[in-house]
């Protein structure tokens, strides 16, 4: 089947992810465009196949929430929640997205070509981000696993009560959360950097030029000796 | 959850297009808003340097939109001595006074305790109603209205109770108004520290607090930018918080944006909503600077 067009003046977004979700969605080969999302919620939310879809224009809330395999694009900006929970696959908003851009993301790829606002990355547990722009506060809280790449500054709180998940930041850092620490660039390092950028078409970047940011490992254990000092 | 929308259109001829524009701009935030809605609207201020407009609700009188205005107006003549002007739709007056305009809301609130005191100033017209902001927009024909600017609000009620006077905007002193997504933990602590100054609260609803504090600040002397300031300091709780003046709109959110706000601006307007889905009908929008303003930032526009 050749490209697929929606217009979201003309049908629900409710026609959209039921086509998306169905068999005869799932076995659709070409590109699916969505016009005019006029930034309702949920599109593409949900998806189980590889399929490729182009939102041309601003998303509402939980774009492409929970994605599977798929590979989708905002042209414009994304609500809250782009990308939450996404397991495998590809997400990449041409915009700037709103706060909780990739919340516990397991797998996949979520690029950010402008800002993200606070709390991107939250609660991380495998997923990759790239943000071409700055993240927000308290971005990748109690993040797990996987990896985030910001390009622009980093607001209050980067990475606070982080577990295994590891942050790199080019710009400025406002404040580290808790438990969180600058630690030096490894080769590794620069070469997980160097391939994300690449894959997020970033590669003006240089590894180089980016800080690590990972745990102390201090509060993975209760420590009766602290006083309730972090 | 509540819904926020603000337009300010930045070139005079445009003026006319504030109702065309804004009414599907409060309506597309029904969801977030569906009990009660309402907005405030600013238009060149009364040439008389001495009058001023209330606005008045009628809606929780006996009579409610069949009240008898002119009654009321023949009366508040006679009180204040000089030609009071009408314009009456459904529930809502706006009566236009020349004489002491604080002694002439005294008048009306004891003419009938019911009737609920809306707004004052110069320029400001301020409408509230429980209802689908639909049928709000409706019964007081928003989509003709005209003006330099407006905030409107659609309500999910959290902090008290749905009724018209809990409805946003809230309203102190003369061409101020406010509007509020969130919930804020210290309003009766901000009471408790304006009461004392004479300062008299209409409901139990926490927005008013906010209001009244921004208010009071600037009557003593703050500019809006120095007033919010201190909001920032004072104010406890999730926030995305219009206010409306005579001549500027400003925006503001809590340092953990826990409530949402999307702004786009082009040569005509600058539009704000809680969410982009209230921005999409605007003219020439897909050109618009579409951003989303940061917390604890001042965001100032000058009608």
């Amino acid at each position: 089947m050749e490209g697929l067009n929606f217009d979201l003046r003309q049908q629900s977004v409710r026609e959209l992810n039921q086509f998306l979700h169905s068999d005869a969605g799932k076995a659709s080969s070409g590109t699916i465009e969505v016009h005019h999302p006029d930034g309702a919620h949920s599109i593409a939310a949900g998806l189980n196949a590889p399929l490729k879809v182009v939102v041309h224009g601003h998303a509402g809330y939980y774009a492409a929430g929970m994605n599977m395999h798929a590979d989708i694009t905002i042209e414009g900006s994304a609500g809250t929640g782009v990308a939450e929970n996404m397991m495998s696959g590809r997400v990449h908003v041409k915009g700037f997205a709103s706060n909780s851009a990739g919340a516990s993301a397991h797998g996949g790829l979520l690029v950010i070509e402008g800002n993200a606002a606070l709390r991107c990355g939250i609660s991380l547990k495998g997923g990759n981000i790239v943000v071409g722009g700055s993240v927000g506060s308290f971005s990748a809280f109690m993040a797990q696993a996987g990896r985030m790449v910001v390009c622009g500054d980093a607001g209050d709180g980067l990475g606070d009560s982080l577990y295994e998940a590891v942050l790199y930041v080019k710009g400025s850092i406002k404040s580290l959360g808790a438990d969180a620490q600058l630690e030096p660039m490894g080769a590794q390092d620069l070469q997980i950097v160097t391939d994300l950028l690449a894959q997020a078409g970033m590669s003006q970047h240089r590894a180089s030029d980016f800080k690590r940011v990972a745990s102390k490992r201090e509060l993975y254990h209760w420590n009766a000796d602290a006083n309730q000092e972090y | 959850m509540c819904g926020i929308i603000g337009l300010l259109i930045k070139k005079p001829a445009l003026r006319s297009e504030l109702g065309r524009w804004m009414t599907p701009m409060l309506i597309g935030m029904t969801e977030r808003g569906p009990d009660s809605a309402g907005l405030a609207v600013f238009s060149d201020p009364l040439n008389d340097e001495h009058a001023r407009k209330i606005s008045v609700y009628s809606g929780l009188t006996a009579l409610g939109a069949g009240f008898n205005w002119h009654a009321l107006v023949a009366a508040l003549e006679k009180q204040q001595g000089s030609a009071v002007t009408l314009q009456t739709k459904d529930n809502h007056a706006i009566i236009t006074v020349t004489g002491d305009p604080v002694q002439a809301q005294h008048f009306i609130k004891a003419y009938d305790p019911l009737l609920h005191l809306l707004s004052l100033g110069r320029s400001i017209d301020l409408y509230k109603d429980i209802g689908m902001p639909a049928v709000v927009a409706q019964r007081y024909d928003f989509a003709h209205m005209s003006g330099s600017h407006v905030v409107g609000h659609t309500r999910m009620a959290t902090e008290s109770a749905v009724t018209p006077d809990r409805a946003h905007p809230f309203t102190a002193g003369q061409d101020f108004c406010m509007v509020h997504n969130g919930s804020l933990s210290n309003p009766y602590q901000i009471r408790r520290m304006l009461e004392p100054r004479g300062i008299k609260f209409d409901t139990d609803n926490d927005t008013e607090s906010a209001c009244r504090f921004i208010e009071w600040r600037m009557r003593e002397g703050d500019d809006l930018k120095t007033a919010l300031e201190t909001g920032f300091d004072e104010l406890d709780g999730f926030y995305t918080l219009l206010m409306g003046t005579e001549n500027q709109l400003a925006l503001i959110r809590d340092p953990f944006a826990c409530k949402p706000a999307v702004i786009a601006e082009t040569d005509d307007y600058v539009a704000i909503a809680s969410e982009f889905r209230s921005l999409a009908h605007l003219p020439d929008i897909d050109h618009a600077y579409v951003f989303e303003p940061a917390p604890q930032e001042m965001y100032i526009w000058k009608a």
